[in-house]
């Protein structure tokens, strides 16, 4: 086993250093042993306890020998509507063993994990950085002799692709096209007119919570401090969602460019992209692409990014605890006030967006906020790359404008179900986003039109289920996805969503009655109402769209 | 009554900017930057609460106080939200009571239901707020819980019982926020969150056993064994720590007349409602076995003890020292008075003295530690006493600590620079080991100077030089506030190449860079202030360090004002007091001397006696007056010289010598071996007086029992002196220090009552600081201008040579305090079970030393045996070690070498050798033989 300093040594000044470097030593061994904890304590100059603290928040972080070959199987929604509970099924009965357990040689293991971003090619599994798409119980056995098999996610060839448009047609990491197609002017335009752009726009965060972007931007502008910083959200673990993966692997530079407007009109000097683990090839292409633009003078001493990259937990999505993370810390959520953009990083103003919100900057820089808002429809200004998958035909990314109708969507994209059966559920906006039954097919795809039946387009991931989905099923994971992510600092998320999952157990087992969603219906207020951040306070609203929408699911009577 | 502190959930902002709102109709003001929990706490509007505490930061994880802002939809975290103008708040509404029940019934649901036997039944805020938001139901059956998470007993003081947390993080947070630690983190997320700490359980952690977290425990998750034994206390008495110059404040809380916890009092001034090991719970030692409550004499230091009345022994000594005074003349008995019993008993003993005595053979033991600092800094500023407040620290923008190790010695104060330092202040160590503060959690120093052992003064000269020539001189301070002729005979001096970094260099060891680096760092702050310990005054050049020190802090214009200031970390609880009440032999109380001819006079009057006008024996000269047959009497109050002074053979040798030597003490202690009158003693929790901290604040004890042995200490030293011959009639503590105050200037507006009014009072506190002096030297030096006076190095005569070529420097550690008297008594020897010697692994290597060895110290004056603790904290051609174990017998090898100007031993030079050891030496044979053939002479039960 090697010496740990030498593993943690390149990683003392990095910020974020303390996961890196324990992520760096289970590359090297595999798990992290008690030596390993008290050196990074030791090196880091922190506590023993912290390290501890550490180790035990992240899922990558792993403190026993693994086994030789790792299966981790995406449980996540999209998977789920695509097969994966048969496939997990067929593994561990071929394996003579319970998810979440090894064999007895150390031979096999089996994991799950929540989301590799092929959701268009599910169900997908990793095994040591490989990815495996397209999965049925009949390549269980080429899964246990490892063929790697990754299945491309198709960009549907939409008009008005306004970020989407290089990816497939150019090298992601050839610099000079990138320029040659106006990437990187020489001569920039201001601070102030990238600001006045934005806001003209209308862009909103594209992460999920939609909030309008150029608010962000103005109030860390305002900002008076000498030490500002940006940071891109590429955590993107909700299930269904592959957008940001694939202009990360497509276009890299668009990100890059984008983040660098973005700190030249707030001020911001460094900046930062937080990218989950479970993006290798993302992880390959974006170094290499840093690389690069550093060596072209795209970044330099005046503006430079770092790539970060996270350790297996969804809630680092959440902005508050992506810093935390980044601060190489437990991801536990902050309160807020403060805003991030006032005390973010380090107490400093932070700009934090979401990749595709930053990817669709250049754009509005060389053709005008106006010329954008012509786009899509009302509020709901550009474009968004919606990404479809589950159980259907055709999955994939399918940038569109706001505006056009789901069912039409569904149709024209999705080709009917996979399966052949008929559609029964929707889920819209990730594992906290509502089920939608076909009565809603005829919503629009705007932020407004999903708002106004209880729903949010989030970060565009729409998820198909036929009519062999079970919505108590589906409600239960609800619950028990936000029990297996959850930080744990708040009280109704960490306590509520056990009790919830326990719930939707019984009702299950036991059957459905009055009382029992009562206590559901008080259970979600409470989660909603009171929940520190939205991992809590969004889980609800699976479980009542379930509800609400699906009342047979339930046994209940009309 | 006392108890419960009212807790307004999160901390005071001090903002001149007032803000007007709105809560539940009722208009409120309070600073800008206050949270909406606060200000509506201290309107009387209370906000239920769980993970907010006004000790700590704000954290927004119970999610009981929600309140509603504007008529808006969307609740927030009234501890986490400030004020803002004209806002208006909800704090009480049908959905705000509907969500907080849910809340609760989620807490609820995953705690276990044994309320009326548990150890917090009525001091448990679950408990409250449960009630409070009019919890019903419990609707979730039978789910997941933690009810069978084991217990964690291995602290010897508080339990840990993960089954009851609620997962606030108040205890992480106090150990991160206030202790400055980090030995607790939360394990695992999510449901699985527990509270944890780096290893197995506590006792094997990083915690340093501060109880902070189990203060902030809001259940009975982290609970002290003593309540749990005992039940939550039903009142408590504000009294002050007995154990380091911090001066903690504490409530004891009682159950009748019997302390069931001791609690950091949020309004002590010095310690701001935290503490460490010792005064939080090693408090047992006042009811141990070992404690001798009757009076007892015997007529040689072989014969069998007798117990008897307090007449018979107050009569027996009385005779004893009259009838040798009679014999041996007038100067052949004294005293030595304690630095840790109360001001009043003190005052008394050295009136006694003075007094009934007819001398002035009276002396203290700040005599063996900061008598140095009482001497250099009243020759450069004109006050025997440090110059700040502890919360000074919060201002400094560095901070130089030289000679001390706060985080095992001032661990409450070590705590506050440690928050300091992570706020952004810098630090510079120059000591000759890698102390805690040095590197550890979240703190590093910027330049450590590890110097060899008896090398500060050169130090310090460097310092100047460097300072000087980078032109960093605060000219207008030196202007202004000092005496320009001795500033420019210093200046000259300094900038001398002896003392430049390089030729420094070679004499401390420390590489001339970072001296430089150092030195620079320092001069050029805002705020410099510096804070010392033993390990610069217990040396022979102590009092010139003090000087050079001082001049530094002059050169730099570091005095007067917050964030500055020389700061000796005064160790005693008391040492402070004990000097202002005059325990020495040249210095009348309030630090005049007895030749001034008006100062006697006052006393005179007033005690209606002629003072002996000449200065009499210092404690090393009533040694030797033993040993060559003059001196023949001594009363020792509360110190154990057999143990804690230099030259353990020297003292044996002069006690053997003396034909009445009295103690008054708690225990049979070293000392005590050799007497022949033991008075006992009572402890903190039994006196009626004031301490004075290394900050000069005068501070309260309170007594929480009554005495255990029939008499008041100063009653005691009162009815001796009546024996002899002068009529002393105190009824009360108050009216003593009602004398006090009379006779020394720098005291005379403090009374009890006026303590009780104020807290505590930093003097001086007269006409001319009515309400006290929390920093001195604001306008001008006590003196008037301040002085330099020329520091020139000389080296101590005890070098390393090669007979004896390592040098032996000592210390204390957390949690045991001194000679262990205290502290050997309770539970803390599980963590100190006897001193180490500790050695560089290439000085170990050499000579054959292994890891836990015993091996054998030498010195030119003794020998003694211990074990070898291999560490890399020294450097080469340096060893440590403690001497809180008796048996050690650390001082049988240190030296007669002293501080030129005032005798203060200098324990932190010895040269030594080391070898490995198979034996005890002979000086500790003799020692068990002794103790067992003394144990054999107690009076048999």
């Amino acid at each position: 086993m090697n010496n740990p300093a030498t593993i943690i040594e390149p990683h003392r000044n990095q910020t974020g250093g303390t996961i890196s470097a324990l992520r760096a030593l289970v590359l090297a061994n595999g798990y992290i042993r008690d030596v390993d904890q008290k050196t990074v304590a030791e090196l880091f100059n922190i506590s023993q306890a912290e390290v501890r603290g550490i180790v035990s928040f992240y899922a990558d972080l792993r403190t026993d020998p693994p086994a030789n070959k790792i299966i981790q199987v995406c449980q996540a929604e999209a998977c789920q509507a695509s097969g994966c509970r048969s496939l997990t099924a067929t593994l561990e009965n071929r394996l003579n063993i319970a998810m979440g357990e090894s064999t007895p040689d150390n031979e096999f293991a089996l994991e799950n994990v929540y989301c590799l971003g092929h959701c268009a090619n599910g169900p997908a599994a990793m095994i040591a950085g490989a990815i495996y798409t397209n999965l049925s119980s009949a390549d269980v056995d080429a899964l246990m002799t490892g063929k790697p098999d990754t299945a491309p996610t198709e960009i549907v060839e939409t008009n008005n692709r306004l970020i989407f448009n290089r990816c497939g047609r150019v090298d992601p990491l050839d610099f000079d096209a990138y320029r040659a197609e106006g990437g990187f002017p020489a001569a920039p335009i201001s601070a102030e007119s990238v600001l006045s752009e934005i806001r003209n726009s209308g862009l909103r965060g594209r992460g999920g919570a939609g909030f309008p972007a150029h608010v962000k931007w103005q109030t860390v502008a305002d900002q008076l401090d000498n030490q500002k910083y940006i940071v891109c959200n590429a955590d993107e673990g909700d299930s269904g969602t592959f957008a940001d993966r694939l202009i990360m692997e497509g276009d890299p530079f668009l990100l890059i460019e984008g983040m660098a407007i973005a700190a030249r009109a707030v001020g911001a000097s460094k900046g930062f992209i937080y990218l989950r683990s479970e993006y290798p090839k993302a992880a390959r292409i974006l170094t290499e692409a840093l690389q690069i633009a550093q060596r072209e003078g795209a970044l330099n001493e005046s503006f430079d990014i770092a790539l970060f990259i996270g350790a297996g937990a969804y809630i680092c999505g959440e902005e508050t605890s992506l810093l935390e993370s980044l601060e190489g810390k437990r991801g536990i959520v902050r309160a807020k006030p403060p805003l991030p953009a006032i005390e973010g990083l380090f107490g400093k103003p932070t700009l934090v967006h979401n990749v595709i919100t930053l990817c669709s900057v250049p754009w509005i820089i060389n053709n005008g906020g106006e010329a954008y808002r012509r786009f899509g429809v009302g509020h709901s200004t550009g474009t968004m790359p919606f990404q479809l998958s589950g159980n259907v035909q055709r999955g994939g990314l399918i940038e569109l404008p706001f505006g056009m109708p789901l069912g039409e969507f569904l149709d024209t994209y999705g080709r009917g179900t996979r399966s052949g059966r008929p559609i029964k559920a929707v889920q819209i906006g990730g594992p906290l986003g509502a089920y939608l039954s076909r009565e809603h097919l005829d919503t629009p795809l705007t932020y407004e039109a999903m708002a106004a039946i209880g729903a949010g387009i989030g970060h565009g991931g729409i998820v198909v289920f036929d009519d062999t989905v079970d919505l108590i099923e589906q409600a239960k994971y609800a619950f028990a996805f936000c029990e297996h992510e959850s930080c744990g600092k708040c009280t109704p998320c960490r306590i509520g969503s056990v009790r919830g999952r326990e719930l939707m157990e019984d009702i299950q087992k036991n059957g459905c009655t009055k009382e029992k969603l009562i206590l559901v219906k008080d259970l979600c207020e409470v989660m909603e109402k009171t929940s520190l951040c939205q991992m809590g306070g969004m889980t609800p609203i699976p479980v009542v769209s379930a509800i609400r929408h699906f009342p047979d699911d339930f046994g209940l009577e009309q | 009554m006392q108890l419960g502190d009212r807790d307004l959930g999160t901390r005071q902002v001090n903002n001149t900017t007032i803000v007007t709102l709105e809560i539940n109709g009722e208009t409120v003001r309070a600073p800008a930057g206050t949270s909406i929990m606060r200000a509506a706490a201290e309107a009387g509007i209370p906000i239920p609460k769980l993970c907010a505490t006004d000790s700590l930061e704000a954290f927004g994880s119970c999610r009981m106080c929600l309140v509603q802002l504007d008529g808006k939809p969307g609740l927030v975290s009234s501890c986490t939200q400030p004020v803002q103008q004209d806002l208006r708040v909800v704090t009480q509404n049908d959905e705000i009571a509907r969500l907080r029940r849910g809340v609760m019934e989620l807490y609820i649901s995953d705690h276990p239901l044994d309320c009326l036997t548990c150890a917090a039944n009525g001091d448990c805020e679950l408990q409250d707020v449960a009630g409070q938001v009019g919890l019903r139901d419990v609707r979730y059956a039978d789910g997941s819980n933690h009810d069978n998470d084991r217990i964690d007993t291995s602290n010897p003081y508080f339990t840990y019982d993960p089954s009851k947390c609620i997962v606030c993080s108040r205890c992480v947070r106090a150990c991160e926020e206030v202790q400055g630690t980090f030995a607790l983190t939360i394990d695992g997320r999510g449901f699985a969150s527990r509270v944890a700490t780096g290893a197995e359980d506590f006792f094997a952690s990083e915690c340093v056993s501060c109880g902070a977290c189990v203060q902030a425990c809001p259940t009975a998750t982290l609970m002290e064994k003593s309540v749990i034994d005992h039940g939550v206390p039903d009142r408590s008495i504000v009294t002050t720590c007995a154990y380091c110059g911090v001066g903690c404040s504490f409530k004891a809380e009682m159950k009748g007349d019997q302390v069931v916890r001791m609690m950091p009092w949020k309004d002590g001034k010095a310690n701001h409602g935290h503490s460490c090991v010792k005064g939080r719970f090693a408090w047992g030692y006042a009811n141990h076995q070992d404690r001798i409550t009757e009076p007892m004499i015997r007529n040689g230091i072989t014969d069998q003890w007798q117990i008897v009345s307090w007449d018979e022994a107050i009569q027996f000594a009385a005779n004893r020292l009259t009838g040798i005074q009679k014999e041996h003349g007038q100067f052949s008995i004294g005293g030595i008075t304690s630095s840790r019993c109360t001001n009043e008993e003190v005052w008394v003993v050295q009136k006694m003295i003075r007094a009934a005595f007819n001398n002035n053979n009276v002396d203290t033991c700040a005599r063996v530690c900061h008598s140095p600092t009482g001497y250099g800094l009243k020759q450069t500023f004109g006050t025997s006493a440090g110059t700040q407040h502890f919360d000074s620290v919060t201002e400094a923008d560095v901070i130089m600590i030289i000679g001390a190790n706060p985080t095992d010695a001032h661990p409450v104060f070590a705590s506050q620079i440690k928050r300091r330092v992570r706020d952004g202040a810098k630090l510079i160590v120059i000591d000759p080991r890698q102390i805690d503060l040095v590197r550890s959690a979240h703190i590093e120093a910027s330049y450590h100077l590890p110097l060899l052992p008896g090398t500060n003064v050169p130090m310090m000269n460097a310092f100047a030089h460097v300072l000087i020539n980078e032109g960093l001189l605060d000219e207008n301070f030196v202007r202004e506030r000092c005496d320009l002729e001795s500033f420019n005979a210093w200046q000259e001096f300094a900038t001398q190449e002896e003392n430049s970094p390089a030729a420094v260099a070679k004499i401390t060891g420390v590489p001339e860079e970072d001296i430089r680096l150092a030195a620079k760092l320092f001069a050029a702050a805002g705020n410099g202030a510096i804070y010392y310990g033993l390990g610069v005054t217990e040396h022979s050049q102590g009092s010139t360090m003090v000087m050079a020190m001082a001049n530094l802090a002059m050169a730099t214009g570091n005095i007067g004002r917050m964030g500055v200031g020389v700061n000796p970390l005064r160790g005693q609880n008391n040492v402070q007091g004990s000097c202002d009440m005059g325990s020495f032999p040249h210095e009348l109380p309030g630090y005049r001397s007895v030749t001034d001819d008006a100062a006697r006079g006052e006393f005179d009057r007033h005690w209606g006696v002629s003072l002996h006008n000449e200065p009499g024996l210092r404690i090393p000269n009533m040694l030797d007056d033993a040993c060559a047959g003059t001196f023949k009497g001594l009363y020792i109050q509360g110190e154990d010289i057999a143990q804690s002074d230099p030259n353990t053979l020297h003292v044996e040798a002069a006690l053997t010598n003396m034909e009445c030597v009295i103690v008054q003490d708690l225990f049979l202690n070293e000392t005590a071996k050799f007497a022949h009158v033991f008075l006992p003693g009572t402890s903190f929790l039994e006196k009626d007086g004031t301490f004075i901290n290394a900050e000069r604040r005068i501070n309260r004890v309170r007594p929480v029992m009554k005495t255990q042995t029939g008499m008041a200490e100063w009653e005691v030293t009162q009815a001796l002196a009546n024996a002899m011959g002068y009529a002393m009639s105190y009824s009360t503590s108050a009216e003593i220090m009602d004398e006090i105050a009379q006779l020394t200037p720098s005291f005379t507006n403090v009374s009890f009552d006026f303590l009780d009014e104020h807290g505590s009072v930093q003097w001086p506190c007269n006409a001319s600081a009515p309400e006290g002096t929390p920093i001195m030297h604001v306008d001008g030096f006590v003196r008037g201008k301040g002085l330099f006076i020329l520091t020139d190095y000389q080296p101590t005569s005890e070098t390393a040579n090669r007979k004896f070529p390592l040098l032996l420097t000592t210390g204390r550690i957390l949690s045991q305090y001194n000679v262990g008297a205290q502290t050997r008594r309770t539970e803390n020897v599980r963590w100190l079970e006897e001193d180490t010697l500790e050695i560089h692994p290439a000085d170990a290597e050499v000579r054959g030393i292994k890891n836990h060895d015993w091996v054998s110290i030498r010195s030119r004056i003794g020998e003694i045996t211990l074990r070898a603790d291999i560490s890399e904290r020294v450097a080469i051609g340096v060893v440590y070690t403690t001497f809180h174990h008796p048996m050690t017998g650390t001082n049988v090898v240190t030296t007669e070498l002293s501080d030129w100007a005032t005798d203060c031993p200098e324990y932190k030079v010895t040269a030594v050798e080391i070898s490995p050891a198979n034996h005890r030496s002979a000086w500790q044979e003799k020692f068990i033989s002794r103790r067992d053939q003394q144990i054999d002479l107690l009076p048999v039960e």
